[in-house]
């Protein structure tokens, strides 16, 4: 039994931005997560836009967080040392009904604050995107749209967090939630059992299950998949900003966009599925996304194709985030609902909630916070000298792991050994970018397996790709041979 | 500014950097240093246990390692500098070389000539596009190759494999020897692109399957691979529906083509084919950039290593020739690919060529009973009758240097013929 004053269940983006937050105030504060890692749900595998926030229906949580979350995220990107580029976007157009909508949606921004909008015609679209279909008729110029990593994003918030006082546990999913006449929360999870003051549900595809479990207002959550392709480096790319189709009532559309990293990523789908874990690709949506895809980029080609990846919305019905105290349960709060524009909303809304819990609770701010770790540059963006340097500081950034993305034995140590450190080959592959290149970690992941080994002080035999049982081996050759005599 | 100047600088101690600099040195070369990002130079025959090594050159049938001593001991004995755990970052069109390890740090190497011996790394399964889930247990067949004879550990006990390429067929006895049940071995094409002996010998005598025209269309597993399915393809490599096939398996291995490294080389300026994929060379094996060679798999994917090592000796002697001569302005042969003919190398001959040139290709297809047939112009200049020519042989036509100081036209054509 953890007796804890604060649990914020889901160490997703938007768990751990509510974890930050709350690190501020005089707290113990704890974040029990169902997965092995950081980022394990919607965090990992979205657009990894920073919505500018036109397309929010005013007066909305989402237009609210969304506006303010991407007026915050240029500092604190800076201030995490999380990569994030200001790409702008355009919505473009092919027909007089398109350029109605994005007529609608320019009003739509300008009511909910956003700057810089304008209308573009073809040969002004064409001029900044070349490679766009010469079919397009209109475009909205959105300069304030971003890029930016989004599981890096919520490791340097669980990073900050963690050193400003915030303990992690994995592998513990919520089961049970209940209210004990003191009026103390007592919650059950596969792994520990906490007693805790307050509960934050920020549980992602999980919300309502958890919600329902203590609200008479009974939520019903759509888990919609986004499926989508993630190209090679190219420089440069055929796309410099994130270019949307008009939006439909399913989301934003496919879309295509150059990534933090420099890849070109192309979707997502949105089909309406049953299981919240079912993150698998299907040969269907992948199909849709090409189709769709070729509408904005005729020349589109997946000859550079790294991978396909899908992650699950955590949709309501109502189409808004429900943000703040659980009614009726007096020391429950929660962010439900969070689908895009969530990643954009993330630092607005644990402001916004981490507010209203210090408030109910008369949490005390702390007088010091521990400032963030300066993060090195990555090896494979420093100058020659650069490298010469950092490789006189530290021998181990003169053995390179990951060829593809050029990354260094010493980058790899310290993904495992950050505040909240990888444990997995695809922890420090987010982490570092470790076989995130062409090869796919062909070549590096052995590499990478053992010296998660050795630096966690397990077997090669016991290294997983991504926790529970996901082993990466069976066992020894040599046991194999004796248990087949 | 250098941090230090050599004549020669190989990238990469496989077969084709050692048999390079082999060749260089006995051509009197004083200066070469050869850079090896592994621990100990071998390449890929490291891992490479099997026998079936050197028929060619040695006329003996030896292991991967056994082959790679041959060349290691040679160099030593020549007194060959190979510098191990080393790194290269950048190649310049003025062959400035960048580099790391932990012993010497970061350096800049100024090279007279240097020759691109990188090897080529397995198509991933993004390649591929295949839905499904992204489990643990999916590796290519070369990572599962270091693993099961370089690491001591098995990556799973009942294993499909997508692909016929000869690491994927040598994975498959190489797993059932361990113990592990291979259930299939599914290939897109109508036929192998492995060699035939590696059908023979690690498919049918272990009674695996091997299923043409087919794929892998779905993966299943949340965590560790649950299983995958098989489909049959049309002849345009599309599913059919209802033909497929369920397997329970926790491995899955991919031997679905191997892809020339050349990275390095475009950082270069280095020319590529979009029929290889690797340097467009003449037949002194120099690219597109003058004094940067190509050689091995770096500069197309070899079906024997004997090959490589062919081609690599005469890399490195035509390497030499540069660092101790100026070449005069060459007037070059093209060579062109024509019917059933892909990616022939070299892509053009010096008119003044002064050794006999082998012309290497991937027949597009399987030819039975047909002629391989090199033309200038209207005017055959020879032809090779084979029983079979497939495209997981190589095939090689050698060209006197006769023939092609006596050729007339600007192109000549490599093309087979059915008979």
């Amino acid at each position: 039994m953890i007796s804890t004053d604060i649990l914020v269940i889901g160490a997703g983006v938007t768990g751990t931005a509510v974890a930050r937050e709350l690190s501020r105030y005089c707290a113990d504060v704890r974040v029990a997560e169902m997965g092995c890692d950081v980022a394990e749900g919607a965090t990992k595998a979205n657009s990894g836009i920073v919505h500018a926030g036109y397309d929010a229906v005013p007066g909305t949580l989402k237009a609210r967080y969304n506006v303010r979350g991407a007026e915050m995220y240029p500092e604190l990107c800076r201030e995490l040392g999380v990569p994030y580029r200001r790409a702008g976007a355009l919505v473009i157009g092919f027909d007089e009904a398109d350029r109605k909508t994005l007529g609608e949606l320019m009003q739509r921004g300008i009511t909910n604050g956003v700057k810089g909008l304008r209308m573009l015609d073809r040969s002004e679209a064409l001029a900044l995107e070349p490679s766009l279909n010469p079919a397009v008729t209109c475009a909205l110029d959105v300069p304030t749209s971003g890029i930016v990593s989004p599981y890096e994003m919520a490791f340097a918030l669980a990073d900050d967090a963690a050193l400003n006082g915030v303990h992690f546990d994995f592998d513990a999913k919520v089961c049970r939630l209940s209210r004990a006449e003191d009026g103390l929360w007592h919650v059950l999870s596969d792994r520990e059992e906490y007693v805790c003051r307050a509960i934050v549900n920020c549980a992602g595809s999980f919300g309502a299950e958890l919600h329902n479990m203590i609200c008479d207002e009974k939520l019903q959550m759509i888990h919609r998949r986004g499926q989508y392709y993630l190209l090679d480096r190219a420089n440069p790319q055929p796309f410099s900003r994130t270019i949307f189709q008009c939006p439909s009532v399913m989301g934003k559309g496919v879309l295509v966009s150059p990534t933090v990293h420099g890849n070109l990523l192309l979707g997502p789908t949105a089909e309406d599925i049953d299981d919240p874990l079912d993150t698998a690709t299907t040969a269907d949506g992948l199909a849709n996304i090409l189709e769709k895809a070729t509408r904005t980029w005729p020349k589109l080609s997946t000859r550079t194709n790294i991978t396909n990846f899908s992650g699950i919305r955590a949709h309501l019905p109502g189409d808004d985030f429900i943000v703040g105290p659980v009614a009726g349960a007096a020391g429950a709060f929660e962010a439900i609902g969070i689908e895009s524009p969530g990643l954009s909303s993330a630092p607005a809304l644990a402001e916004d909630l981490v507010r209203k819990i210090a408030e109910a609770m008369h949490l005390q701010k702390k007088k010091e916070v521990v400032p963030c770790p300066h993060r090195p540059k990555p090896f494979n963006e420093m100058s020659d000298g650069e490298r010469e340097a950092a490789v006189r500081e530290d021998p181990m950034n003169g053995t390179v792991i990951c060829r593809c993305e050029v990354v260094t034995e010493a980058e790899i140590r310290r993904a495992i050994r950050r505040p909240v450190g990888a444990r997995t080959v695809d922890g420090v592959k987010r982490r570092t970018r470790a076989g995130m290149g062409r090869c796919q970690g062909g070549f590096c992941m052995p590499r990478v397996a053992a010296i998660i080994a050795e630096e966690t002080g397990c077997s090669l035999a016991e290294v997983t790709k991504n926790g529970g049982a996901s082993r990466l081996l069976s066992g020894t050759v040599a046991n194999y041979l004796k248990e087949g005599e | 500014m250098a941090d230090m100047q050599v004549d020669i600088l190989i990238i990469g101690a496989g077969p084709a950097g050692l048999a390079a600099a082999i060749a260089a040195r006995e051509d009197g070369i004083e200066s070469i240093l050869v850079l090896e990002r592994e621990k100990e130079p071998g390449g890929i025959l490291r891992q490479c246990i099997h026998n079936g090594f050197g028929l060619h050159r040695f006329e003996e049938e030896l292991t991967g390692p056994e082959y790679a001593l041959r060349d290691i001991c040679r160099a030593r004995e020549l007194d060959i500098e190979i510098q191990c755990g080393t790194t290269v970052l950048s190649v310049s069109p003025d062959r400035v070389v960048t580099c790391v390890s932990p012993e010497t740090g970061f350096r800049r190497i100024q090279a007279k000539a240097v020759i691109l011996a990188m090897g080529c790394r397995e198509r991933p399964r993004g390649a591929l596009c295949t839905p499904g889930t992204r489990c643990a247990g999916i590796y290519s067949a070369g990572t599962a190759q270091r693993f099961v004879n370089l690491e001591g550990f098995m990556p799973g006990r009942r294993v499909v494999i997508l692909g016929s390429g000869d690491i994927g067929l040598i994975m498959a006895r190489r797993m059932t020897l361990q113990g592990a049940k291979v259930l299939a071995c599914v290939e897109i094409m109508p036929y192998s692109s492995g060699l035939n002996r590696n059908i023979v010998q690690c498919l049918q005598d272990y009674d695996i399957p091997l299923y043409l025209s087919h794929t892998v269309t779905d993966i299943r597993g949340k965590e560790r691979l649950e299983g995958v399915t098989v489909s049959r393809v049309d002849d345009r490599r599309n599913p059919v529906p209802g033909t497929e096939i369920d397997f329970e398996c926790d491995t899955l291995l991919l031997s679905c083509g191997l892809i020339p490294e050349n990275e390095l080389s475009l950082g270069a300026g280095v020319q590529l084919s979009p029929a290889t994929s690797g340097a467009i060379v003449n037949d002194s094996f120099e690219t597109s950039v003058p004094g940067i060679f190509a050689c091995g798999n770096v500069l197309h994917v070899h079906d024997l290593v004997d090959h490589v090592s062919n081609e690599s000796f005469r890399a490195g002697h035509a390497a030499a020739a540069f660092v101790r001569s100026v070449p005069g302005e060459a007037s070059f042969i093209s060579v062109e690919d024509g019917d059933g003919v892909r990616g022939t190398v070299p892509q053009k001959i010096r008119r003044n060529a002064d050794a006999n040139v082998s012309l290497m290709f991937r027949p597009a297809a399987v030819y039975r009973n047909s002629t391989a047939v090199v033309s200038c112009g209207d005017r055959v200049i020879m032809k090779k009758k084979a029983m079979i020519y497939t495209p997981g042989e190589m095939a090689v036509l050698e060209l006197k240097k006769e023939q092609i100081q006596s050729m007339e036209g600007d192109s000549i054509t490599v093309r087979i013929e059915r008979s």
